[in-house]
């Protein structure tokens, strides 16, 4: 990372949006005052490097091809007042996926979003789940034990920013041998008239044996251009396991860094689906650090871009101790100007014996004018390991295309039959069946077009036949 | 008159494969074509299904009377041209089912009869399933994926019976089958011959024409069909070889 103090004095000059975070840092600190003494002092320490490296930019090699360097020279406003909880979010927001009920837990412009009265639920197993606030207080050995200590790799300007600005977010704890049958469905809204910086910071524990099934939707957001900077902090506790999606559906306008990260001990497992269907600029991170023998990691990504969108995902895996598995399949659909860029990074290390460890990103590009930028990465210091690494960029299959043709299907239908197949790779190793047949559905709406041509609103689709209906009625906020 | 070429040349990135190539095919009639390897029979094939990269460079391809050198390959299909392919294409992700419900459905939009219902459309799946003996559920696989290389050329009989073509071009169909396949794969074209449809049977060997006995018997050589007779002639390429024909 090039820091502002590598740089020649003349060039020494913080951007618009580095200048305006730290002319706001003083009154960000005081809003958040009564916080632990940790969280506190994690706060200064970020704010401090920050100072020192600023925000990434076009020189950073991980951030090379990123459209994020447009964010550096916008202002944003950084601070939203908490807002008042007028609605039950069962009357602002709606989503139904046949036969697949949630818990649904949201937050609005970056706050967590309830009653002033209960801003954390424990439930009847024991499981808590409300705001990181609110949680901070009343479970500080939990924040003391893992608030800073899992998103510790590929620290970078934003997520430092986040460390030191986050005003609010979701906290999940599940005690040991809890396993959560419901799934909980985060929710993020945004609903400003002004161009919002939203820093929010999750902290997801699960204890040993237990299971937790997370949906992350980020595709709720009115059409004012904003910046979400998300960190999601998730701590996996012996032989608990994770089921983690991340749907991805924002306008055009909003940029949008998505970074979690994980810490897996003994025999955990973690799965991850991240289906990115929309959006201005999405950079998802994910950094998997697997610490305890037998963890396994599976993760799986698509994206279906067009137009000029951009997206990145940035993962991560840390093989620290022998016996783990890790595996890695992100594939996408590029068309129009639309770009992806994929670095995988699998860190073997010395100790780290019998790693099976496997990464594959494949990509179709539908236009000329459509870019993939791709880097599968290996690093591996120990020597009885199974690791294997590869990209494709193409076009669909010109076999395939004739195999169907001859059969009698036309062009079109031909193309978008191998382009639901290739996506449905990823789309199938969705677990939860009545999530898998609308995310299927939304896929194959998306490659039609059906999805992307919504301008107005990319939540709602107009033909009447959607199994899934997912909207927000902002009016209500 | 099914299928009539006259005098055609065909290239693959400038280099003449096919030249001058005659044959003719009516309706009720199985032709076998033979020869040895890189003679032009699998181009043969692409051409008259209209594969790209297949550059028809003089020549005509009339199919029941009309001039198909330049159309689709699924104007073609839907015409009633088939392919049974050499090296059937795996397609990961794309079920059986859908393949075929797609494909039916095409052909009967081409032809304007009605859409198959779901159930109509399932029926007919078993019926033809059981012509090629096909006991695997082939309702959630994918096209092609996983399977051996006798249930692949099972698979391509069976979507022929689906379709029920007029012209049937069967390219290699014996080659990889055990004796036991050969005969099932035989069986169901046998079943599905009829005064209605033609046969294009390419093959390398004589045993594939003791289940499948084709009227006529070509010979190809360097991109030409040098000689043509009976079914007789396919034993005596079985035992002469081909070189007294070049």
């Amino acid at each position: 990372m090039i820091g502002k103090s590598d740089m020649n004095p003349s060039e020494n000059k913080y951007s618009v949006l580095e200048t305006n975070l730290i002319h706001s840092f003083e009154t960000s600190l005081q809003r958040a005052s009564g916080e632990q003494k940790s969280v506190r002092e994690a706060r200064m320490l970020a704010y401090e490097t920050f100072k020192k490296t600023g925000l990434p930019g076009r020189k950073d090699e991980k951030w090379r091809n990123s459209k994020f360097d447009q964010v550096t020279d916008q202002s944003f406003e950084l601070y939203s007042s908490k807002p008042g909880y007028t609605h039950k979010v069962s009357e602002i927001f709606h989503c139904s996926i046949h036969g697949f009920t949630t818990k649904v837990e949201s937050l609005l412009n970056g706050w967590y979003y309830t009653p002033e009265e209960i801003p954390l639920n424990t439930m009847d197993n024991g499981v808590v789940v409300g705001s990181i606030q609110m949680a901070q207080k009343q479970y500080p050995e939990v924040f003391e034990q893992h608030f800073g200590k899992i998103a510790k790799h590929n620290v970078h300007g934003y997520s430092l920013v986040n460390t030191a600005f986050f005003n609010d977010g979701l906290f999940i704890y599940v005690p040991d041998n809890v396993h959560v049958e419901e799934s909980v469905q985060l929710i993020k809204m945004v609903n400003t008239i002004e161009k919002l910086m939203i820093n929010s910071r999750n902290l997801v524990v699960l204890g040993k044996n237990s299971h937790l099934s997370l949906m992350h939707c980020d595709d709720s957001i009115n059409h004012q251009a904003s910046m979400i900077n998300t960190v999601t902090e998730i701590f996996i506790g012996e032989n608990a396991s994770l089921d983690l999606y991340k749907l991805q559906n924002i306008n055009n306008e909003t940029f949008l860094i998505n970074s979690t990260s994980v810490n897996q001990q003994r025999s955990s497992r973690l799965k991850v689906n991240v289906i990115t269907l929309n959006g201005g600029a999405i950079r998802n991170e994910l950094n998997v650090d697997l610490q305890g023998e037998g963890a396994e990691a599976d993760l799986n990504g698509i994206y279906l871009m067009d137009r000029k969108q951009q997206v990145d995902n940035q993962v991560f895996v840390n093989h620290a101790v022998p016996n783990c598995n890790s595996s890695e399949l992100f594939k996408g659909v590029l068309d129009d100007e639309s770009s992806a860029i994929f670095n995988g990074f699998v860190l073997v290390n010395k100790d780290a014996q019998k790693t099976n460890a496997f990464q594959r990103n494949n990509n179709i590009l539908m236009t000329s004018t459509a870019k993939v930028d791709t880097m599968p990465f290996l690093e591996i210091y120990a020597d009885d390991v199974k690791c294997s690494h590869g990209a494709t960029i193409g076009q669909l299959d010109n076999d395939a295309m004739f195999y169907l043709m001859q059969r009698g299907i036309c062009k079109r239908d031909a193309r978008l039959l191998l382009m639901y197949a290739f996506a449905a790779e990823v789309a199938d190793k969705i677990d939860i069946r009545p999530l898998r047949v609308s995310i299927e559905d939304m896929v194959k709406k998306r490659l039609r077009g059906e999805l992307s041509i919504c301008e107005k609103c990319v939540l709602h689709c107009s033909t009447p036949d959607i199994p899934m209906e997912f909207e927000i009625d902002m009016s209500k906020i | 008159m099914l299928l009539n070429i006259n005098n055609l040349h065909v290239s693959i990135n400038g280099k003449e494969i096919l030249k001058g190539l005659n044959l003719i095919v009516n309706e009720g009639e199985v032709h076998a074509i033979m020869g040895p390897n890189g003679t032009g029979k699998s181009t043969l094939a692409a051409a008259i299904t209209g594969r790209n990269g297949y550059e028809i460079t003089e020549g005509e391809i009339w199919f029941k009377d009309e001039l198909i050198n330049d159309m689709l390959p699924n104007e073609r299909a839907n015409k009633g041209v088939f392919l049974s392919f050499q090296y059937p294409v795996e397609i990961p992700g794309v079920s059986m089912t859908n393949f075929m419900r797609t494909a039916l459905n095409a052909k009967h939009e081409f032809e304007g009869l009605p859409i198959l219902t779901g159930g109509e459309f399932l029926k007919r799946m078993e019926e033809k399933k059981q012509l090629v003996e096909i006991q695997a559920k082939l309702n959630n696989r994918s096209v092609n994926e996983g399977f051996s290389g006798g249930e692949k050329k099972k698979n391509e009989i069976f979507q022929m019976a689906m379709l029920e073509p007029r012209l049937a071009i069967l390219d290699e169909t014996d080659s990889g089958l055990d004796i036991d396949a050969l005969k099932v794969v035989a069986k169901g074209v046998n079943a599905l011959r009829s005064n209605n449809n033609g046969f294009v049977v390419i093959t390398h060997y004589q045993r594939l024409l003791d289940f499948i006995v084709p009227d006529f018997v070509h010979v190809m050589y360097e991109g030409r069909i040098v000689k043509s007779g009976g079914k007789e002639l396919a034993l005596e390429l079985e035992e002469k070889g081909y070189d007294w024909l070049k």
